[in-house]
């Protein structure tokens, strides 16, 4: 019995200390890492800027992290680590600054305005902003805390419209995947969305879609592990990342 | 021959100590972090903004709804589960099993391609009365339902098999039709199961969420249950995030408490 006991404990011990030996052994030692929180309205120009960064420093490896804006600050906040933080809002990139987290002041990189994603071929032939307060459209938006639910509802109350939001999703891709899986007629999602969507679904423009403009600020973090990639990094998205941006659909300052 | 090991009380080796001491420790330290972060001052406004309010209601309807038809569609399957002689009964089990093993998220795509708009079912269903599932209070208690109902079958066919069907065909002999012995002989056998079976179903639709903001989404007083509001205040109002997720821990201990008994006994069964 206390043969059996032992056995088991051992067994256990050696699969602790071999789990732990596995993780050190294949973190490769010549290889520096920089890691960027993202917004998820970055995903592919980030996708895109990595690989280009990536190869002109073959010894660095660059980590994407991405989510919602305000998830990604609230795990800054918590402690997270990370080198650059691209934010998808202003104020959340201030809420990160307040909290002296920052090294030196943001700086905006990109803009990007609102635009209405539909089934391809726009079956309910949804026009403007005005359709989606149809009772026949089930449509979709971002929650207002975070940036993109925040300029979806700025562009509404403008025109003063009551849409009823059959759902209201944490990030601007959550709201894409329900109008791709064709569960919502419409959702409102920024230009570059539709654009890396394509093929999935159509954009409707919106008339007034500049009354809400998203500013992008992105900032190197105080406690970077590796701050002189961070900069580096952080200039090239606001250098020769440009061209990356503009062909995704977003303005550049 | 005798074995006069087995009477002697066995203690536990020592060695067991520590990593015991560290599994409890796993999880009791996040609870205690989350203890330490709450706002107690403002826990009663926090708990009672509009949001909360409305997010407490709705899971105490839809978790409620979804107990209902765990037990209404449940307990007939855990009796033909554990009573028919069918060749595809084990087959069976398995399937009734999967959303325990299975992501909850997985369920909520699973529900999305048959109850969706453009899910098999969800077409029948728009084209034929225009009916439209996700997004609906509905859609949550179909998710939910999904995810629970294995605890209640679970429970209820251990209790099944363990008790034997000795007084059903003693019932039988007597004449009495398997409606009547059904009724009166085994559902009042059947009670002190299906009450764990019935708080281990309410916890397990409480707790929904991947299901849930996969197939329902997420609006305030129609999908956003207790978990969702957790997952949505998280960024915006952490301390709020916090005073929730205080109250559904408060939950988890009054249905552990209620529940323990029967349902470790009907695990071991």
């Amino acid at each position: 019995m206390s043969k059996k006991v032992a056995a088991i404990a051992v067994t256990a011990l050696s699969a602790l200390f071999a789990l732990s030996g596995c993780a050190s052994a294949s973190v490769p030692s010549s290889d520096r890492t920089v890691t960027v929180f993202a917004a998820a309205s970055l995903t592919e120009t980030f996708g895109t800027l990595e690989r280009r960064f990536e190869q002109s420093h073959p010894d660095v490896d660059v980590r994407l992290h991405f989510a919602g804006s305000a998830t990604l600050a609230q795990q800054l906040t918590e402690g997270a680590s990370a080198d650059v933080f691209a934010s998808a809002n202003e104020d959340v990139m201030a809420d990160v600054a307040n909290a002296d987290l920052l090294n030196g002041a943001p700086k905006p990189f990109a803009t990007n305005t609102l635009t209405i994603a539909v089934e391809p071929g726009n079956p309910l032939g949804i026009t403007d902003l005005d359709d989606l307060a149809r009772k026949d459209v089930v449509s979709v938006a971002c929650e207002p805390e975070v940036p993109c639910g925040d300029a979806a509802r700025a562009l509404i109350d403008r025109r003063g419209l009551d849409v009823g939001f059959a759902s209201e999703e944490r990030d601007v891709k959550a709201v894409l995947a329900k109008v791709s899986i064709g569960e919502a007629d419409a959702g409102l999602v920024y230009v570059t969305d539709t654009r890396a969507a394509a093929d999935k679904v159509d954009a409707v423009e919106i008339a007034n879609a500049e009354d809400a403009v998203s500013t992008y600020p992105i900032a190197t973090l105080a406690d970077a592990p590796e701050p002189e990639l961070a900069a580096e990094f952080e200039r090239y998205v606001r250098g020769d990342g440009g061209a990356v941006l503009r062909g995704a659909g977003f303005g550049t300052p | 021959m005798t074995a006069p090991a087995r009477s002697v009380a066995s203690g536990v080796p020592r060695v067991l100590w520590i990593p015991a001491a560290l599994a409890l420790a796993l999880v009791t330290l996040p609870i205690a972090g989350l203890l330490l972060r709450t706002d107690f001052a403002r826990l009663p406004a926090l708990l009672t903004s509009d949001a909360s309010l409305n997010a407490v209601r709705l899971s105490l309807l839809t978790a409620g709804l979804s107990t209902v038809l765990c037990v209404l569609l449940g307990v007939p399957l855990a009796v033909v589960l554990a009573r028919s002689t069918l060749p595809f009964v084990r087959v069976v089990r398995a399937v009734v099993l999967l959303p325990l093993v299975l992501p909850p998220v997985v369920g909520g795509f699973a529900l999305l391609f048959s109850l969706g708009r453009r899910g098999f079912l969800g077409y029948v269903l728009d084209v034929t009365a225009g009916v439209q599932v996700p997004f609906t209070t509905a859609a949550v208690v179909i998710a939910q339902t999904f995810v629970a109902m294995p605890f209640l079958v679970i429970s209820v066919e251990g209790a099944l098999r363990a008790m034997g069907d000795d007084y059903e065909r003693v019932a039988a002999t007597l004449g009495a039709r398997p409606a009547t012995v059904f009724s009166r002989v085994t559902c009042p056998l059947l009670l002190p199961a299906l009450a764990s079976g019935v708080v281990l179903s309410f916890a397990r639709a409480l707790g929904e969420f991947g299901a849930t903001i996969t197939f329902a989404g997420s609006l305030e007083g129609v999908t956003r249950t207790l978990p969702l509001e957790v997952y949505a205040q998280a960024d915006a109002d952490v301390d709020s995030a916090v005073a929730l997720s205080l109250l559904l821990i408060v939950i988890a201990i009054v249905v552990i408490v209620a529940a323990r008994p029967r349902a470790i006994e009907g695990a071991r069964a």
